[in-house]
């Protein structure tokens, strides 16, 4: 029997962090999710800078998803200045992130994800026995590189994202050239959803508090309201009312909980069973003939919604591109006021609020940044505590992978989740 | 991962965003088959698998923020036959150095509830400050056919082509207007190390510098034509004081313009 399950150093996820789950005979006394990640304090370093700058600057958050940062500060950003890009510049947004989503779902899916069902170490050692689902991986995953570096120029730390819109919009040819491949891999990405729906899911469920924005009209990226699955429905200007961040000892991020009622989950699960009936026809189709429903409270069958999400962009994009007519400016004008803005938009793996204040000479005062994974974290160490039973019951390797696999479910960046340590001083 | 009698790779991470490494994972083309040249012994983003040192190449990703990983450097200098940096943060501190301009500790103490919690230190610094370094890669983040070309060249034992000159060379090259010339747009190309594409220029826009210093940065030639095209002093010192902002010759440069204090 295990006292104690510990990873010193937790794989294949972004980032680093550790894990260390104490049994008091059969019985779980303690689970902690250490994060070692030194913060780089990202909110102190924006102080004083231009807004023109943030986009690039919180782009450095993260590697796997700078679209989600760029995106959060344009729009927070603009918010505080009261401007809207409007069409069609919006719309090349959409695509910018379909790109971004493409990309790290991939990512996640094929190399960091699906190892833990198929018992492989990674996606390499599993390209020897199911090398065709990694070689259709690796495609999907470039394709979505694709579409950030020709709109961004290149794929990790796009240079084209600007306040406002953009420093250049590609020309109709330019991305007309992605269709083939966009068409292709949407094609894999129906596959694999059947594929991945033969997976072997633990059985394990939990009544979790999902949160999601919610559109009118649309699956949502940039806009709308946060939402959740137990009754949550605010403006985004009112995250910090709803949301409050605590320090913990074992950790440099912070979590993030519900004021009032605890944890709670982002992320593709969240946005799936909150905006199910949002999704385009063909992803509905294909997760009724996958067989997968909501509500789905069994966070192993997450990588199930990531995969409706890859058919979800890609055959958005696909619809963009097609219709994409470029526009005679690549941005609108940005006035320097001082003034206050907010925004949420749903990075890959759920939603990142930035909030900004800047002064008449547009000059960054104060900045917020709330990452989905710090999001997240809470409900990582519930899950980790109600599986312990089954761990304490199982031989110690498996237990260990079964507990790493409990945490790589939420595709935890934790590069992100350590970037909003507070280094700013609150100004009376 | 690999074969046992392929040299064996070893990617490190310090304070990074994770995207220098994430270029390694995005060389979607060629991630198989060089997994068939080296033996990826220790990755941690990507691998379980964990092979003992020592390691034939180490990519080092990250600057040095904290007291642990002071001496972490030292572990992996020692298991390492060569150890390579890539990106910003590593070669100049990166984006976080910025703090090396502030008082950190003050910080810390005025904000955190707990600052007992953290440990930090004062400054972020190149891992090259630290230990002895081989070679290095430029840029926030790399650019990943420079890396293959690193990691073939050091498997092959050669030296590996990096070019050393101006990102407005690489404009020449690919054709692409000056943006200073044509539309007047402020631009860091001549005093930054090729190696990018010259893409910001490629969409419209002036170099912001992520590639760092290039050999003999006249950085206070392109200083002038600045400010002769009405841009504020500000405005340099914070483009000189970003992602390299810890590099001996942006550092300087920026501090002529003013003051990074704004606490
Ligand atoms: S150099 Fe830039 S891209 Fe590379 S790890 Fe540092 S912040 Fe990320
Ligand atoms: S043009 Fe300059 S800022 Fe842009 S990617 Fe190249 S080196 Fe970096």
């Amino acid at each position: 029997m295990a006292r104690t399950i510990t990873v010193d150093c937790l794989t294949r996820v972004e980032g680093e962090g550790a894990l260390t789950i104490r049994f008091d005979g059969d019985s779980v006394r303690d689970v902690k999710l250490r994060i070692f990640e030194p913060p780089r304090f990202f909110e102190g370093l924006l102080r004083g800078r231009a807004l023109e700058e943030a986009p690039d600057i919180t782009a450095r958050i993260c590697g796997i998803c700078p679209v989600a940062y760029q995106m959060s500060a344009c729009h927070a950003l603009e918010d505080a200045v009261g401007i809207h890009v409007g069409e069609p510049l919006r719309t090349l947004r959409r695509l910018l992130y379909c790109g971004e989503w493409i990309s790290s779902h991939c990512l996640h899916m094929f190399m960091l994800h699906a190892p833990d069902f198929l018992g492989y170490p990674d996606a390499i050692s599993m390209a020897q026995e199911h090398a065709e689902l990694v070689r259709r991986g690796l495609r999907m995953k470039q394709v979505g590189n694709a579409i950030l570096s020709t709109i961004g120029g290149r794929e990790i730390h796009p240079v084209n994202v600007k306040v406002g819109g953009f420093y250049r919009v590609p020309a109709a040819g330019e991305l007309k050239a992605l269709l083939p491949e966009l068409i292709r891999a949407r094609d894999a990405a129906l596959e694999t959803m059947n594929e991945f729906s033969r997976l072997n899911f633990p059985d394990f469920e939990r009544d979790y508090e999902f949160v999601a924005l919610r559109h009118p009209q649309e699956y949502p990226f940039c806009e709308g309201r946060l939402v959740s699955s137990k009754g949550l429905d605010i403006e985004v200007h009112d995250f910090e009312r709803a949301f409050q961040e605590e320090q913990v000892p074992h950790s440099t991020a912070l979590h993030s909980v519900i004021k009032g009622r605890g944890a709670y989950v982002c992320g593709p699960l969240a946005r799936v069973n909150l905006n199910f009936d949002k999704l385009r026809p063909l992803a509905r189709e294909a997760a009724v003939s996958a067989g997968f429903s909501v509500p789905c409270h069994n966070p192993f069958r997450s990588i199930l919604a990531r995969a409706l999400e890859v058919i979800q962009v890609i055959d958005e994009a696909i619809e963009i591109i097609e219709s994409w007519a470029p526009p005679a400016y690549a941005s609108v004008q940005i006035p320097h006021k001082a003034a206050i803005g907010f925004s949420c938009t749903e990075a890959p793996r759920g939603i990142l609020y930035h909030r900004y204040e800047v002064d008449g000479d547009g000059l960054i005062q104060d900045a917020n940044i709330v990452p989905p994974t710090s999001q997240n974290q809470k409900s990582i160490e519930t899950d980790l505590f109600d599986i312990a039973a089954r761990l304490a019951a199982m031989p110690h390797e498996e237990a260990v992978l079964l507990a790493e696999q409990t945490v790589r479910n939420y595709d935890p960046c934790i590069s992100c989740s350590t970037h909003f340590l507070k280094l700013g001083i609150k100004r009376e | 991962m690999g074969d046992h009698q392929c040299p064996k790779l070893a990617v490190w991470k310090f304070a990074s965003c994770d995207g220098c490494q994430l270029s390694l994972l995005d060389c979607e083309d060629e991630l198989l088959a060089l997994a068939g040249e080296v033996s990826i012994a220790h990755f941690p983003e990507a691998s379980r698998a964990m092979a003992p040192p020592p390691y034939d190449l180490s990519l080092v990703e990250g600057s040095i923020t904290t007291a642990r990983d002071a001496e972490r450097i030292h572990e992996v200098r020692k298991h390492s036959k060569t150890l390579v940096t890539i990106g910003a943060c590593a070669t100049a501190g990166g984006i976080q150095a910025l703090r090396n301009y502030r008082d950190v500790k003050e910080f810390t103490s005025i904000v955190y509830a707990r600052p007992d919690y953290i440990d930090t230190l004062a400054t972020s610094t190149a891992i090259a400050d630290h230990v002895p370094v081989d070679m290095e890669l430029r840029g926030c983040p790399i650019d990943k056919h420079q890396l293959l070309e690193l990691i073939s060249a050091v498997i092959n034992g050669r030296q590996p082509n990096i070019a050393t000159h101006s990102v407005c060379v690489e404009c020449k090259l690919r054709g692409t207007v000056c943006v200073m010339v044509a539309h007047g747009q402020p631009c860091l190309g001549p005093v930054t190390q090729a190696g990018c594409g010259a893409i910001c220029p490629g969409c419209d826009r002036g170099c912001y510098g992520c590639f760092g210093p290039q050999d003999t940065p006249n950085t206070d030639s392109l200083g002038k034509v600045w400010l002769q095209a009405d841009r504020q002093p500000d405005e340099l010192r914070r483009v000189f004081h970003n992602f390299n902002a810890a590099a001996e010759p942006f550092s300087e440069a920026g501090s002529k313009y003013g003051q990074d204090d704004h606490s």
